[in-house]
């Protein structure tokens, strides 16, 4: 794809709010907007959500490391600061279970007619401002164990085709074992 | 049967779909799916409606710009697309207090609506600390093989599980 295309605001604008929109209606119909099925997932009653995010990352692994490697778009891995990352991911998880939802699937509950989803929306705003007000305390501790954008093919030293494959048969075994006791 | 009108579709042709969209991120806009860098860029929006551009200053709103870009297309996107969604299907009606939360915490709209703000803010703060959310780390990073998004997706989901066993699992 030219990169004219991508350099095109509106074309592209246009394309983010349209694939928006095909996400947010997948994401109503798999039951990831609703709450119960969220907090029924982190109680491990119900593994809807799961299921979804196992066959995305199947799917996309493969689809996207064929576009990489054969069309232009590049990777894009996130920068490895471990310790942000423990932490503001631990943080996150309690923010996850005790609103029931994500800052992706709040806004698609919000949508469905969800009240406390938007309560929901108005702390996530209140909570990414706090941080960008905290950042440039935070910045020399967060930089100082970062370790790149480190992807798990460099730091194993394995084909990335390899890893695709082992983490593909872990992801479909672990759904199957779920489906065979029932859940 | 319509697949149009069924609330619930099969979890795997979901996930199916939604790498489907992470390829036609990928392939039409060169970006990765994701949605916590919205939330940062509006509340820099509201804040620099309020007090002006000197907030162009900060240096995570540097970083960050406050402007609608393409992921905050993509989350104004989401709304539609699920309010579409749930009306097309006939699931979409106003929610108070979801089931779970008032079998376990209680009915009153208000605590709910309380614990709703605190864990947005934690949410917020966290996901823009780990530098991304369910769907940048969980989804779009995972797919990428990212050890920073591997990382984080346990890590959401160890506090997210510990958590909701304190507050809802009956202890």
């Amino acid at each position: 794809m030219a990169d004219g295309f991508y350099k095109d605001k509106r074309k592209q604008l246009l394309i983010g709010f349209l694939i928006g929109v095909a996400f947010g209606f997948l994401l109503d119909r798999g039951g990831a907007t609703d709450f119960n099925i969220i907090v029924n997932q982190l109680l491990l009653k119900d593994f809807t959500v799961l299921k979804i995010i196992f066959s995305a990352i199947i799917t996309g692994m493969i689809g996207v490391h064929l576009i990489t490697k054969y069309l232009s778009p590049e990777l894009q891995p996130k920068p490895c600061m471990w310790k942000p990352i423990i932490i503001g991911g631990l943080i996150f998880g309690v923010g996850f279970a005790v609103l029931g939802l994500c800052p992706g699937t709040a806004s698609g509950a919000m949508g469905t007619g969800a009240v406390h989803a938007v309560i929901g929306v108005i702390g996530m705003l209140v909570g990414a401002g706090m941080f960008a007000s905290v950042y440039p305390y935070l910045m020399e501790f967060m930089e100082k164990s970062n370790l790149g954008k480190v992807t798990l093919p460099e730091l194993l030293g394995i084909n990335k085709w390899i890893i695709i494959i082992i983490i593909s048969v872990i992801l479909i075994g672990v759904m199957y074992f779920i489906e065979r006791i029932g859940l | 049967m319509n697949p149009l009108t069924d609330e619930l579709w099969s979890p795997y042709i979901v996930g199916v779909g939604i790498g489907v969209l992470v390829w036609l991120g990928f392939l039409l806009s060169n970006k990765a799916i994701g949605c916590s860098t919205a939330y940062a860029r509006t509340f820099g929006m509201l804040e620099k409606a309020v007090r002006g551009k000197k907030v162009e200053e900060k240096s995570y709103y540097k970083k960050f710009v406050p402007e609608i870009d393409w992921e905050w297309m993509l989350v104004l996107g989401i709304v539609v697309g699920a309010f579409l969604s749930s009306i097309i299907s006939g699931s979409f009606r106003v929610e108070m207090v979801p089931l779970v939360w008032e079998e376990t915490i209680g009915s009153s709209y208000i605590i709910r609506f309380v614990g709703a703000l605190i864990g947005g803010i934690l949410l917020g703060f966290g996901a823009r600390m780990a530098g991304g959310c369910t769907s940048g780390h969980g989804i779009s990073g995972t797919i990428q093989l990212a050890l920073s998004s591997w990382l984080a997706f346990i890590f959401f989901f160890i506090g997210g599980i510990l958590t909701a066993f304190l507050l809802y699992g009956g202890f």
